[in-house]
């Protein structure tokens, strides 16, 4: 195994026991997708209804990404914990590379958001969503690199703030455009046409639109093309700021 | 095993047209030889840390250059890593984690296997008095127990150099003694070279070889705790006469063993080149001439009275200072983790007698 596959995986598990040994963590994390899909769902049936097409295979899809964004948010706080006991200082005089110290917490959240992505799926399929296993495949896959690109980058602003005062107003800050201006609860063509045009300036709504398609079987070029783009562009992005930041702090 | 040349480090603070550049560090030449033991000695901001934080590769030099166990800090940081070991101020492992765990990951992370960094752990913890805690977590141990646990942490792949930053701040007197008779140890058991910052001027006093003083970015002296206390001229002699009309005769017989003598109240005080032999036959002329102390202390210098004759300023005036000013100049924001909060100086007497 590579120093670096090593390296990483020494800080994933590290960071894995210590979530699991908090039950609030492992209970919460697994009951929101559970919540938002029983309690949210049955709501959306009138509406999505008017679509003409499945409700499920149009809800579950946005409640993915919604995951994958939100709960990677707030990834940065335990780092700014971790920060303030002199863990991150303790790992950076060590030898390990800065690039694994970061993926290494990565790997962590991403396996939270493919743990609550399969509950979520599965839970959708109970409930009735159609069953496209290649197009389901492509959507988690996508919402996981999404989940990694705002872990990565609220690692890398966590890191620089070091304020969970400062963190909690921008992630608000942040979250409400996105959950107003990507469909994620509502499609964005109900509304007004000026709101419509203003939401493709917003890219996690092109992704939203990517991970649906994917999910009703249909891979229309340019809706992947766009999707698949801004997610590893995103991704790509934070994973450098995160890296960055790892390395600035630390010379 | 450190040499630095010409060290500085400057910060910003404030911002837009109140932004302004602070020298944390002014220039700072060292050199530590293999197998000493070194007092990094200086008042809250004086830039201890700072200059810790450079040699350990955790802040990049603003100028100058440093090689610590024969590497460059700025072009082979890696090697260096691997060749010290660190304690911060602040702690290092998490508090809500096995302190067994914390150790072993740690230990990886330096290249060793499980089954190596779980032995040497396990031995440390015997070592350092932390047997039967190795599923504990840090939250539930004492401050004692936590500072160790953190030594445990900087020794775990046997580095050759142990920087430890403030070691045993905020801890109780008994704590403070034990972990400095296992800091002495980390010499004499594992042939060590260590650095340590206090400004605890009794810390220095009993471990280091060697003392370093910094002062405002810069080092004011090096040398060993008797050397620089013989650059202070005598002992401090204290009388306390028992009446108001005797001051007087004390300070002309204080006088005339000491070139400054002082009056505070019915107190006396000058100080006495080689006290142990004119006391006695200054409380002869006293007793003579009718004056009756209250009391009597002779007080070998103490680095604080170093401190005061290099820089015009007493250590403890200096942690005020500091304090008064907010944060210190080598507690810039933003830099490691918090823990620069100004201690109190343990005052340091010696000798006393009556």
């Amino acid at each position: 195994m590579s120093t670096f596959l090593r390296e990483t995986s020494i800080v994933f598990n590290r960071q894995l026991r210590m979530n699991l040994r908090n039950p609030a963590w492992v209970i919460i994390g697994m009951l929101q997708p559970v919540l938002y899909l029983l309690l949210f769902g049955p709501l959306l049936e009138p509406v999505i209804g008017q679509l003409g097409v499945n409700q499920y295979t149009w809800f579950v899809p946005g409640m993915l990404v919604q995951l994958g964004i939100f709960g990677a948010f707030f990834a940065g706080f335990s780092l700014i914990g971790e920060w303030r006991e002199g863990v991150i200082e303790a790992e950076r005089v060590t030898p390990a590379s800065r690039s694994a110290l970061l993926m290494g917490r990565l790997g962590r959240d991403l396996l939270q958001l493919l743990v609550q992505a399969l509950i979520l799926v599965g839970l959708g399929l109970v409930m009735g969503m159609e069953w496209n296993p290649g197009g389901i495949l492509l959507g988690v896959v996508l919402t996981i690199l999404l989940g990694g690109a705002c872990a990565a980058a609220s690692n890398a602003f966590a890191l620089t703030v070091k304020s969970e005062d400062v963190m909690a107003p921008v992630i608000n800050l942040v979250m409400m455009p996105v959950l107003l201006l990507s469909g994620i609860l509502l499609p964005m063509s109900f509304g007004a046409a000026w709101l419509d045009t203003l939401a493709d300036f917003m890219p996690i709504r092109h992704v939203v639109d990517a991970v649906r398609g994917a999910f009703f079987g249909d891979f229309d070029a340019s809706t992947m093309g766009w999707g698949v783009g801004w997610t590893v562009l995103l991704f790509g992005l934070a994973v450098w700021w995160g890296t960055a930041v790892f390395r600035r702090e630390n010379a | 095993m450190i040499h630095a040349r010409g060290l500085v480090q400057t910060f910003s603070t404030g911002r837009g047209k109140e932004k302004t550049a602070v020298q944390a560090v002014d220039g700072v030449d060292l050199d530590v030889s293999e197998g000493e033991v070194v007092g990094f000695l200086g008042p809250n901001g004086a830039g201890k840390t700072t200059t810790l934080r450079m040699l350990t590769t955790l802040l990049r030099p603003t100028a100058g250059t440093a090689t610590v166990a024969g590497y460059d800090v700025a072009t082979q940081p890696v090697q260096v890593r691997r060749s010290i070991g660190y304690c911060s101020q602040v702690g290092s492992t998490f508090s809500g984690a096995y302190a067994g765990d914390e150790v072993v990951d740690h230990g990886m992370l330096y290249g060793m296997s499980r089954k190596d960094a779980v032995a040497k752990g396990q031995e440390l913890f015997d070592r350092l008095q932390l047997d039967g805690l190795w599923r504990r977590m840090p939250k539930n141990m004492s401050g004692g127990q936590k500072r160790r646990l953190d030594i445990v942490m900087g020794l775990i792949h046997s580095p050759s150099l142990v920087f430890l930053d403030e070691p045993t701040t905020g801890l109780d007197p008994q704590a403070r003694a034990n972990l400095w008779e296992h800091i002495a140890g980390l010499r004499t058991d594992q042939g060590a070279t260590v650095f340590l910052t206090t400004h605890y001027l009794d810390e220095a006093d009993a471990l280091a070889d060697r003392i370093i003083i910094i002062d405002r970015g810069r080092i004011v002296a090096s040398d060993t705790s008797d050397n620089l206390k013989a650059q202070v001229a005598g002992d401090l002699v204290d009388l306390e006469v028992s009446a108001d009309e005797h001051v007087a005769v004390a300070r002309d017989k204080l006088g005339s063993l000491a070139p400054d003598v002082t009056v505070e109240g019915r107190h006396v005080r000058g100080r006495v080149s080689r006290a142990g032999r004119a006391v006695p036959g200054l409380l002869r002329d006293l007793d003579a001439s009718g004056v009756a102390l209250d009391s009597i202390e002779v007080a070998r210098p103490t680095l604080d009275d170093v401190f005061l004759t290099l820089t015009g300023r007493s250590l403890r005036d200096a942690e005020a200072a500091t304090e008064g000013a907010g944060a210190g100049a080598g507690a810039p924001d933003g830099d490691g983790p918090p823990g620069d909060a100004p201690d109190q100086v343990v005052p340091t007497t010696t000798g006393a007698t009556r």
